[in-house]
């Protein structure tokens, strides 16, 4: 049993891991583009995004299983119920979030930093580097809800993962079906293992925001 | 000397994301579908009993393949099968396996063994059906009474069972769902039985083994009705045609009939009661 909760754990920690950096690797310069610069349209998309923070997790669920479904545009990757699948449905919720948060922090201190260093003389990439420098606290924040989100989530893993055992299960579906089979006790240890997780990996990005609000 | 610091604390970071990244493909690359693992789609009940963990591991070794069990419920079973998204299913349907049939996603049904619905309802039983050995009859009475009535409402083989337990007793699906003593939970068994236990003077329909590994918690509900006729509950395996792996999804179901298991699942026990018969002979 216990070589059993280790891989569920880990494999928890890799799949969300693994979706919160993706996902922000994408959504991080996203969010900076659009928190520097003004364009039309820009209120609709920060509406849009915002309401996708509320994206429901069996939805993104229930859009990656129809797309990776053998019968769906995607059936040929064989990726229903692994891992990957997993990621891919984390990563749509993730990414929304991540890259609305970018925005507001970056737009914050854009207005101040993007004159300062443009009078210095920096060019565009040099701007966007420095703000995104000072924006640090905000856009690590940005991180941590997306990776507290992932980890969280249940109703999407379940569906594109399968919750199978050694393969697919992972936390939060472990703590449904253990619930489901009245292991109450079982199912509140994963809770605390899983709050254990989500400390550890907030305690060290934490260490990373702290640096950027000394310098 | 902070700077250093600093810069050695970016190249860490950088190393950990890269790192994190390359484990990502690897594991991506490698948990694709690889034409030596099979998908069984099956019904919580089943899956709940902790049977499938006793007997997968045996096929396994024998075959030398993985099997993916999930667990779902009869309905979900079946459209994972009709998609091609699993290569076998466990169910407990006969109608809509035979439907599946018909309309070409399976090419046979093996029935593999089978248990007990029982209409459970609490101690003090209000409506005054214990004992009574008519399923219909007893359904007919719980309306009359006006009991409270927790169904599944998930689509499941447990709420198909019901379903048609109403229509055999001539009460309008439409008038029962329309009542406010028929909570629809669209849950579980388990979470179903424990909502009944909970509202304490509900009655519901449960298969038997799910009632059994939870009986502990279920304090207010006592087993009331038996019908061996109406309330058998037939499980079936069914290879599902055009399957990714179709040979072994045949051979999990030639295995899963035989003697030997056969003979396991007789002998596999919940705290102590016995909850599955087998009773493997081909149909259709």
């Amino acid at each position: 049993m216990t070589a059993e909760i280790i891989h569920i754990t880990l494999l928890s920690i890799f799949v969300s891991i693994s979706a919160t950096l993706l996902a922000s690797a994408m959504a991080v310069p996203l969010g900076t583009i659009m928190g520097l610069h003004k364009f039309r349209g820009k209120e609709i998309i920060r509406t849009i995004t915002y309401t996708l923070y509320g994206f429901p997790p069996v939805v993104a669920g229930l859009i990656i299983y129809l797309m990776l479904s053998r019968e769906g545009p995607l059936g040929s990757l064989n990726l229903l119920f692994t891992p990957t699948a997993m990621i891919l449905a984390q990563m749509v919720l993730v990414f929304p979030i991540v890259t609305g948060l970018t925005m507001s922090s970056v737009s914050d201190v854009a207005k101040d930093v993007k004159e300062t260093a443009m009078t210095l003389g920096a060019d565009r990439w040099q701007t966007a580097k420095t703000v995104l420098n000072e924006a640090r606290v905000g856009v690590i924040s940005a991180v941590m809800v997306g990776f507290g989100r992932a980890i969280a989530e249940v109703g999407a893993v379940i569906m594109v993962g399968g919750n199978i055992r050694w393969h697919t299960r992972v936390l939060t579906t472990a703590i449904v079906l253990e619930t489901r089979r009245g292991n109450f006790q079982y199912a509140l240890i994963l809770g605390g293992i899983l709050l254990s997780v989500a400390l550890i990996v907030f305690f060290v990005l934490k260490r990373y925001q702290d640096k950027g609000v000394r310098t | 000397m902070f700077s250093d610091g600093e810069d050695r604390g970016k190249k860490i970071a950088v190393v950990i994301i890269v790192a994190i990244l390359i484990i990502t493909c690897i594991i991506a690359w490698r948990s694709v579908y690889s034409g030596d693992e099979l998908i069984l789609a099956t019904t919580t009940s089943t899956y709940d009993s902790g049977l499938l963990d006793e007997i997968v591991p045996m096929f396994e070794e024998e075959h030398d393949v993985r099997v993916r069990v999930m667990a779902t419920g009869t309905g979900q079973a079946l459209a994972l099968g009709e998609r091609g998204d699993a290569d076998v299913l466990l169910v407990h349907s006969p109608e809509k396996e035979e439907e599946f049939i018909d309309s070409g996603h399976g090419n046979a049904r093996y029935e593999v063994m089978y248990n007990e619905y029982v209409i459970v309802g609490p101690s003090d039983d209000p409506a005054g059906i214990r004992g009574m050995d008519d399923a219909e009859a007893a359904f007919e009475l719980l309306y009359e009474e006006g009991a409270t009535f927790c169904s599944r409402g998930d689509d499941s083989g447990t709420h198909m069972k019901e379903l048609d337990i109403w229509e055999g007793a001539d009460i309008e699906k439409d008038e029962i769902e329309g009542s406010d003593r028929y909570r629809s939970l669209g849950q579980g068994m388990g979470d179903t039985l424990r909502t009944a236990n909970e509202f304490g003077d509900a009655y519901t329909l449960a298969d038997e083994s799910t009632y059994i590994s939870l009986k502990e918690d279920l304090v207010e509900l006592d087993i009331l009705v038996r019908d061996e006729e109406t309330l058998f509950n037939q499980y079936s395996v069914i290879p599902v045609s055009g399957a990714r792996n179709s040979e072994t999804a045949e051979d999990f179901a030639q295995w899963i009939v035989s003697d030997e298991i056969q003979g396991v699942i007789d002998e596999y026990t919940v705290k102590g009661e016995r909850i599955f018969t087998a009773n493997a002979k081909k149909t259709i």
